[in-house]
């Protein structure tokens, strides 16, 4: 049964304001969610101030001076900061997508940062990420053949190249995924729009053999059918992919398959 | 490393409500008042077969203004429903996922739904 409110545990209190940055003119304020697992607190809202003037456009450059010249126990995870790694996914102004891609300037008023919807946190902006990994495990996602591997690659049309087009690109980020109701309230049994995008991303490819057992693993109450269109991941996803077009298309080869 | 004490992040209370997830949260809303609402049909009906007294108690709360609020609520929750299982019909043979179609669709869908329920009414009371 899904759990609309937080646990006790989880309810975040009002934080820690950091001082304002002296003569700033174009100062933007910055509300963070905190949590420290040493201290047995509850996580925290803290506010910061930065002056815009003084700082990189996207929202990971703030964290990044945050970090470096506020205050340095601030945690996140970062990495390429040009949205290909999918590291520094979190909740911006109420909505997943990668700082490193957000304009500052694009939130209305004080900037507002989570971590990703509905995930344990390991600390601050970093949630557990281990179950999502797990379920991208269990959908094998690899190229599975019967037929005698042929002396050079197994070659593929262009026509058939451009059926993953718009499915290799996912990052990883799990930001559609940790945008999901369903997922929220049943990620212990579905699977997902990002794992399902790229289960598809198998489905789709010619050179891949296994496509019924793919199906046969996938057909089931929870790791499929658990996904009801909200098109929440699709809205959300900062490589502008189409996860929820991916599950329809499987759900498509469900139904196809019986005929 | 203890991990069982680490609190779960929040979802519902700062996620943006947006037209993708606040219509989907209104197609099971307007299904489960339809439910409801098919209990006040099933009362109107043996109202009527009970006899003359019994089905005028039910038709005066029926026309009451309560009753009337509650009525015009089942119409639009039947209108939405209904426009809504079509874009869902189409949603399921691939079609009519891109964003923008998306937003599109899910607006008609919307002003269809109001619509009808004017319509309705309209020649409900005309007749």
């Amino acid at each position: 049964m899904a759990e609309f409110s937080l646990p006790k545990n989880s309810k975040p209190v009002e934080g820690k304001e950091w001082p304002k940055p002296d003569g700033a003119k174009n100062v933007k304020t910055f509300k963070i969610y905190r949590w420290s697992p040493d201290d047995g607190q509850n996580p925290r809202i803290d506010t910061y101030h930065l002056d815009l003037d003084d700082c990189g456009p996207m929202v990971l450059d703030a964290l990044i001076k945050i970090k470096n010249e506020v205050d340095s126990t601030l945690t996140f995870r970062r990495s390429c900061r040009e949205g290909v790694c999918g590291s520094c996914a979190m909740n911006i102004d109420g909505a997943n997508t990668l700082a490193c891609t957000k304009y500052i300037t694009d939130a209305k008023g004080d900037v507002k940062i989570y971590p990703l919807p509905h995930q344990r946190v390991i600390k601050d902006l970093v949630p557990d990420q281990t179950h999502f990994f797990a379920q991208y495990r269990e959908i094998e996602p690899w190229l599975k053949t019967d037929t005698p591997a042929p002396e050079r690659e197994r070659l593929q049309t262009p026509e058939d190249r451009a059926k993953i087009d718009g499915l290799w690109e996912c990052v990883l980020c799990a930001c559609c995924s940790t945008s999901c109701p369903s997922y929220w309230w049943n990620e212990d049994r579905y699977l997902g729009p990002a794992i399902l995008l790229q289960a598809y991303r198998w489905l789709a490819d010619s050179r891949d053999e296994a496509t019924g057992e793919r199906l046969d693993r996938l057909e089931d109450p929870f790791r499929l059918y658990r996904c009801h269109t909200i098109m929440n991941c699709t809205k959300t996803c900062p490589k502008h992919l189409n996860p929820a077009k991916a599950i329809a298309e499987i759900k498509k080869m469900m139904v196809e398959r019986r005929l | 490393m203890a991990t069982d004490n680490r609190p779960l992040s929040p979802h519902l209370q700062v996620y943006r409500p947006q037209l993708t997830s606040v219509l989907s949260i209104l197609h099971r809303g307007t299904g489960i008042a339809l439910s409801a609402g098919t209990l006040l049909l099933v009362w109107w009906l043996i109202a009527a077969a009970t006899g003359p007294t019994a089905f005028d108690t039910a038709q005066g709360f029926i026309g009451s203004i309560l009753g009337r609020i509650l009525l015009f609520g089942w119409t639009f929750a039947l209108f939405y429903h209904l426009c809504n299982g079509i874009r869902h019909l189409v949603w399921d043979s691939g079609k009519g996922f891109e964003l923008g179609t998306a937003y599109a669709s899910g607006w008609l869908v919307v002003i269809a739904a109001s619509v009808l329920t004017v319509i309705c009414w309209i020649a409900g009371y005309a007749v």
